[in-house]
């Protein structure tokens, strides 16, 4: 780790929230993409011409569009609930990390054009014309948000500024300025199937490569079987499971899951990739560009469930949009949907997670395990923003809190939970959600990490914990080079199927 | 007929005009606007009973405000409830005979209006004393306290410095709703508060208050939580799957 060019957060056993220090982070921006990263997923290569007219044309658009951006930008009411919640506020003081002012850059020039008062009382309301300024300000400050919703959770109207940064997002890339990290991975992931643009021979020779890893380990053939036509199951789950640490340490810990059930089970190379950057940037259509994959992946291979790896995000596009987006799902009655349910066996969700899988099986004993295998770690969870406010797992509302933490503490004996303020539905962002996963926003995502790492530094201090689980590979990146500046390991984090993995016994059903 | 009693008369059928079709324009544009993805705030009911006790819980308890902040809950709970208090007392007037349940919260309502201004107060001191709120208010978010407090205390004044005739004012507003005119009492503290409450109501339409019909269609919180089960695509959405 390369000294810090900033200054790293103070760590304190009661969280404070900071005072404010107007353009505390207006000097981090994100960098812009290229021209031929923009054409590539059809956007302009820079900054049109008339891009004032065209960005509020497309506003317009957006107004007619979406339900959301039309309501929230409309009921706020500035009462300041939210101003405390965020955690990119709390670790920088920068106003306009507060949820309702990064909301006003666009409230502001909505009321300008598209409201009575802005446009005949503009001071009144605080309207403003969008000068380039006001433009470059929204870059900077929306590539601020990790889109976790902390702030939907205190809304009285229930606003979500994920919807707003979105809805900006739209706009800018529709004017030819959008973020570098973001538009690049959706590039790959259209050209190649996966956000690392690992290709399908690369991706064989990993795979095979790791079957001998466990089977060095463990002495079991357990296999990781891709492109596998007739397979029970597809599994689709981030790129970064292939080959990042700790993300593997879980790769393996489903494939041993599945090996120790008998179940049999794919990877597809066209799907090699259950992250959807789409929903980053808001656009559906590259969001539903990017479903489809695994719709045409699962219809290729003919499989029977298909089942999500760890990936928050992903979860939340799979769980809450898969069904609208590409048909994967119950319920639809047009022919594109009966295609697919008449081939997915219907007795399991459609889609399913690995958690709510694993969970099942553990319950009904089809798999055992060894829990003192893990009695060198203690642990805690970190519920990821996207699965916690943004899906479900199992058939009760918070079955997201409840299931992960069930299968914790079916493999393992040491367990405690952090903060009740920090984890559930207020649980906070790991710092790199939202498209910020970028060595260019460190400040941010350091800074942007001080609420959890307060809180995980309270159950070290107070229980000993040394491992931190989560159902996330952006947390797991994120946390893995954001520990080390708060003085802690980064092997802390790791999945939850890493702790399957350790403690599964993988001859029970031989 | 007083000039006044005119000019009160079709301020108020103006504002009353204003109103119903300034909200119902907006109400209308917020139905007919698609929300196309599923994205409740979750935990989220999954049933339609349960959107509407969540629903419920946020319109008549503020349960999101309550988990944020215990001070902006307690100001804004007690202005929200004291108005309501103070609007139903108000049905006295525009009725003949008054409703049983409004005679009932007569003695209630009379002090409501204290409640109020306690609560306006408290929502208008955090505008200056926490920084972050203080950060975020426009002139907008100040008027806006100015007048509902100005309407609250010209009420109050009514009733305890200079009683206005009160037969007199319910046979004008009676006479209104009938399309008939009698004449307005013409008192100043009358005057001001009939001012205020028209300005309200025409500002309604076009401004933050827009926040009580709003949140009925926030997809946040009106969303049932069963995208696996039932698959939903939006008209425009739809077609994209006809390419």
């Amino acid at each position: 780790m390369a000294a810090p060019t900033f200054e790293v957060p103070k760590m304190k056993a009661v969280s404070e929230v900071p005072r404010v220090q107007k353009g505390a982070m207006a000097h981090t921006k994100s960098y812009v993409a290229s021209a031929a990263i923009q054409q590539a997923i059809g956007f302009p290569g820079e900054l049109v011409e008339n891009w004032e007219a065209k960005a509020i044309e497309k506003m317009g658009d957006l107004l007619g569009k979406y339900r959301s951006f039309k309501v929230y930008l409309d009921t706020c009411v500035h009462c300041g609930a939210c101003t405390d919640k965020c955690h990119y506020f709390l670790g920088t003081g920068d106003p306009i990390n507060m949820p309702v002012a990064r909301q006003d850059l666009v409230r502001n020039v909505y009321r300008r054009h598209f409201t009575f008062a802005g446009k005949y009382f503009p001071k009144l309301v605080g309207a403003k014309d969008l000068t380039r300024e006001v433009l470059d300000q929204w870059y900077t400050y929306y590539n601020q948000c990790s889109e976790c919703r902390r702030c939907s959770v205190f809304c009285p109207y229930g606003i979500d500024t994920a919807e707003i940064t979105m809805g900006a997002k739209e706009i800018l890339d529709s004017i030819g300025y959008g973020q570098k990290y973001t538009n690049e991975i959706i590039g790959k992931v259209q050209r190649i199937g996966n956000n690392l643009g690992l290709p399908g021979p690369a991706l064989e020779d990993t795979l095979e490569g790791l079957e001998e890893d466990i089977l060095a380990d463990t002495g079991a053939a357990v296999r990781m079987p891709l492109n596998q036509k007739g397979a029970e199951v597809l599994l689709v789950t981030p790129s970064a499971d292939f080959f990042s640490e700790p993300h593997v340490e879980s790769l393996i810990g489903y494939a041993k899951v599945f090996h120790a059930a008998g179940i049999s089970w794919t990877l597809s190379s066209h799907a090699s990739e259950a992250g959807n950057f789409g929903l980053f940037i808001g656009n559906y259509e590259t969001m539903r560009n990017i479903a489809l994959r695994i719709r045409e992946a699962a219809l290729e291979l003919g499989v029977k469930r298909i089942i999500v790896g760890e990936c928050g995000h992903a979860w939340r596009v799979a769980y809450s949009f898969w069904n609208t987006l590409a048909g994967i799902g119950a319920g639809g009655n047009d022919p594109f949907s009966i295609e697919l349910q008449q081939q997915l066996d219907p007795r399991y969700p459609a889609p399913q997670h690995i958690c709510e899988f694993t969970h099942d099986l553990l319950k009904r004993g089809v798999i055992t395990v060894d829990k003192s295998a893990n009695d060198h770690r203690v642990i805690t969870y970190h519920d990821s923003c996207n699965v916690a406010r943004a899906s479900r797992m199992g058939d009760m509302p918070g079955g997201q809190f409840v299931i992960p933490r069930e299968i914790i503490k079916m493999v393992a004996n040491n367990y405690h939970d952090m903060a009740a303020d920090t984890i559930h539905e207020s649980t906070f962002c790991c710092g790199g959600g939202g498209g910020l996963l970028t060595d260019d926003l460190m400040e941010l995502r350091v800074k942007g990490a001080l609420p959890r790492m307060e809180a995980l530094n309270n159950v070290v201090q107070d229980h000993q914990v040394n491992f931190m689980a989560t159902i996330c590979a952006i947390c797991k990146a994120q946390f893995s080079k954001v520990l080390p500046y708060y003085g802690f390991e980064m092997s802390m984090v790791g999945g939850i199927h890493q702790l399957v993995s350790t403690a599964i016994k993988l001859d029970a059903k031989q | 007929m007083p000039v006044l009693t005119i000019v009160y008369a079709s301020l108020f059928y103006a504002a009353t005009a204003i109103l119903v079709f300034g909200v119902g324009y907006k109400v209308y544009g917020y139905a007919r606007t698609p929300a196309p993805l599923k994205i409740p705030t979750t935990p989220a009911p999954t049933t339609g009973t349960g959107v509407a006790f969540r629903m419920a819980r946020e319109v008549l308890l503020f349960e999101s405000l309550f988990k944020a902040t215990k001070w902006t809950w307690i100001f804004g709970y007690l202005f929200h409830a004291a108005l309501a208090l103070v609007l139903l007392r108000h049905f006295r007037y525009f009725q003949e005979p008054v409703w049983l349940v409004i005679d009932l919260i007569q003695p209630f309502g009379m002090y409501a209006a204290f409640g109020m201004v306690a609560g306006l107060a408290g929502l208008w001191a955090r505008r200056f004393l926490v920084d972050r709120v203080r950060y975020i208010s426009t002139l907008s978010d100040h008027l806006m306290l100015a007048l509902l407090l100005a309407i609250a205390l010209s009420g109050l004044a009514m009733k305890y410095v200079a009683p206005t005739d009160i037969v007199g004012l319910k046979t004008f507003m009676l006479g209104l709703m009938a399309f008939e005119l009698h004449p307005l009492p013409e008192d100043p503290f009358l005057m001001i508060h009939l001012a205020l409450v028209a300005s309200l109501m025409i500002i309604f339409p076009i401004s933050k208050l827009l926040h009580a019909p709003g949140v009925f269609f926030s997809p946040s919180r009106n969303q049932i939580d069963n995208p696996r089960e039932h698959r939903y695509v939006a008209p425009w959405a739809a077609k994209l799957e006809q390419k």
